[in-house]
């Protein structure tokens, strides 16, 4: 197969020697490549090193609270959906030094950006991801300033997405209206069909990467329009299912959120009774906000060596959860569980609109699933929204 | 609101500059304000800033503080910084002296809306430190920068000794502006008014459509000037409030400063009381 083959918005069937090609030619171009393992109970992203690693036969039940990995013989490659990872690991990493400084006869120096780590490539983001990656691009790309190491990894970023044929009973996506087809912002995304996978091209990169496994000895096969129709129905499907709750045999149905009016809803009950409601069960424990693929609060530490003269600007994740997010000289702002809950729940599904013009939640339920005590975003805004505090549309308040 | 200068788009927001420190002035008791000069004199230069905006200043090792800027905009090469020794950087700083250097990351945030003040009574409300991010506005409006109809600074301290810029209020008096300073606490030989910042707003006639209140302070001190000056007629959106909140970043990259749906480093900290005053009334927002 010539390179010709391969253009933006075509479709070919690569079977598992077709990914492993795929995989080896974004290595030979210099990329680290990521994707989805099992390790310690849990589907976590980390190198792949081939086709084998990813977890073939793997299921995850996800629920409140609860994640559980089964082996199923029947399951395909792709048919575990998130897991505690997500592109902002990679991306912007929970640590990073961002500024160094050396002092020399008594005069500080800022140190040039150092050399960019090798690109990556990540294997196996599902739209809820790929929507999330959208999300804080805006956050560190689409301001009046942006981050430049985030932009140096997300720029050289190659993207093997995949449309999920399953949901678990934690996933809104379809509320969300990121998923679970994946897309836009791929270079090339499969969907699982019969042990092969059905490769849509949704780059330029995307098609020289298709080419150069072509040369390394992979076999491309064009998807008839019935094949690509058929592609483009399983996430389609699965879809319509989330809609109509009505999940695939043996599974629990997904959950689902009413999103009409979010903005105004939780603006308007900043006050409302379900915050303290909340607090009795939140632990403050951070957990949502690490899993969280959008949440970007980050603090500074600096990180002397025992001289003194050469310091590193350490940026990690920060959470609002935590009393030091809003702390001012002696007190924090915010200094009830209340107050943190709410600050999470408010920022994610509304002041995110004000600011970025996009919802800062895009479904996929981690921080339902990695709640030590099953806190569930949907059924706390369900809650605020059955005692909606504001008086009805009209004006006259409901008598 | 009114636009402030920013790096540009292009500059990593996390370079800092060198500045060193030419001169030190003890305010009052823990406060002092440090003049930094650029240790680039292009960097120095080219360093422009609107009256209200902040810096980032870093003692590598130690860390940064969010600081508004207290000199002149107009002023070039070198810039001013009113600081009280609060917290760790703020301490560290108040430790170093003359030629000791300063990094500097700024400016940021959105300014004083001096461009809106020509033909106004404009009324600068100051309670305790919060005069320091007002001293750059004030400065404009004595030369007469912008053409306010007339300048009117409230300015309320503990005690006598805690009211700040003392030196200065011939020279802002001689340039027309009317100084009023109240103090809580009086001592021996006070003649002054006793109160609150508050009360001096009270005792002030004011064309209520023509009047810009400029108000930093404590939070509970803004609101109750802004509760006031809109009680009397004056807009909700003519009155503007100095907010301070904990910072990282200054580019609305770390969400620390997050208030509702503000980033207080780049929405604020000077913010139109009418686009925050249902914020400012949700406790522990």
């Amino acid at each position: 197969m010539s390179a010709s083959v391969s253009s933006v918005g075509s479709w070919h069937w690569l079977d598992g020697a077709g990914l492993e090609a795929v995989i080896e030619s974004l290595r030979r171009a210099g990329h680290r490549v990521i994707g989805p393992q099992v390790a310690d109970g849990a589907i976590v992203l980390r190198d792949l090193a081939s086709v084998s690693a990813l977890p073939a036969g793997w299921l995850d039940e996800q629920d409140g609270g609860t994640y559980r990995l089964r082996h199923d013989p029947a399951a395909g490659v792709f048919d575990h959906v998130v897991g505690p990872h997500s592109l902002k690991n990679f991306l912007f990493p929970a640590r990073e030094t961002i500024a160094t400084f050396t002092r020399t006869d008594g005069t500080w120096a800022q140190a040039e950006e150092p050399p960019p780590d090798p690109p990556l490539a990540v294997v196996g983001v599902r739209g809820c991801d790929l929507a999330a990656l959208a999300v804080q691009d805006r956050v560190f790309l689409g301001g009046e300033h942006v981050d430049p190491a985030y932009r140096s990894r997300r720029e050289r970023l190659f993207v093997v997405a995949v449309n999920c044929r399953r949901a678990a009973a934690t996933c809104f996506c379809h509320s969300m209206g990121c998923g679970p087809a994946a897309g836009p912002g791929f270079d090339l995304a499969l969907t699982e069909i019969d042990g092969r996978f059905a490769c849509e091209t949704g780059s330029e990169r995307g098609a020289a990467i298709l080419a150069a496994a072509c040369d390394t000895g992979a076999t491309l096969i064009c998807c008839t329009p019935a094949e690509v129709e058929a592609a483009r129905g399983v996430p389609r499907d699965l879809e319509r299912r989330m809609h109509d709750r009505r999940p695939a045999e043996g599974s629990p149905a997904p959950r689902s959120l009413d999103t009409h009016d979010i903005r105004d809803l939780l603006m308007a009950n900043l006050e409302h009774p379900r915050w303290d409601d909340v607090a009795a069960r939140c632990l403050s424990c951070t957990n949502c906000t690490l899993v969280c693929p959008t949440c970007f609060c980050a603090s500074v530490q600096e990180v002397a060596d025992l001289s003194g003269d050469h310091v590193d600007r350490e940026r990690h994740w920060a959470s609002c959860f935590t009393l030091d997010h809003a702390r001012m000289h002696a007190h924090s702002v915010r200094s009830s569980t209340a107050s943190r809950y709410r600050q999470w729940l408010t920022h994610k599904f509304a002041g995110w609109i004000d600011q970025f013009g996009t919802s800062g939640c895009t479904g996929c339920g981690r921080c339902i699933t990695w709640c030590p005590v099953a806190i569930d975003v949907t059924a706390e805004i369900a809650a605020i929204r059955a005692t909606d505090g504001r008086a009805p549309p009209g004006g006259e308040a409901a008598s | 609101m009114s636009q402030g200068v920013r790096p540009p788009r292009s500059a990593d927001p996390w370079r800092s500059h060198v500045t060193r420190i030419r001169s030190i002035t003890d305010e009052i008791a823990g406060v002092r304000t440090y003049e930094l000069a650029f240790a680039d004199e292009a960097v120095g230069r080219d360093y422009r800033f609107a009256a209200g905006q902040f810096n980032m200043l870093y003692l590598p090792g130690i860390g940064e503080a969010a600081i508004s800027v207290s000199s002149d905009p107009a002023s070039r090469g070198t810039i001013a910084h009113t600081v009280r020794a609060v917290g760790n950087v703020t301490a560290a700083l108040a430790r170093l002296d003359v030629g000791a250097e300063v990094l500097v990351r700024g400016p940021f945030g959105a300014p004083w809306p001096l461009d809106r003040v020509a033909g106004r009574d404009v009324v600068i409300v100051g309670g305790g430190l919060g005069l320091a991010s007002q001293r750059a506005a004030i400065r404009v409006l004595a030369r007469g920068g912008v053409s306010a109809r007339s300048v009117t600074v409230l300015h309320g301290g503990k005690t006598p000794a805690g009211l700040l810029y003392r030196d200065e209020y011939p020279a802002w008096r001689a340039a027309g502006i009317d100084v009023r300073t109240v103090v809580d606490a009086p001592a021996d030989g006070w003649t002054g008014t006793v109160g609150l910042v508050t009360d001096l707003l009270t005792g002030l006639p004011l064309a209520a459509d023509a009047t810009m209140i400029l108000c930093c302070g404590p939070d509970p001190m803004m609101v109750g000037i802004a509760e006031a000056a809109t009680r009397r007629g004056v807009p909700a959106a003519q009155v503007f409030l100095s907010l301070e909140r904990n910072m990282a970043c200054a580019v609305a990259h770390c969400g620390l400063c997050q208030f509702g749906p503000l980033f207080v480093c780049r929405d604020g900290p000077v913010l139109g009381y009418d686009s925050i005053a249902g914020l400012l009334a949700v406790p522990h927002l």
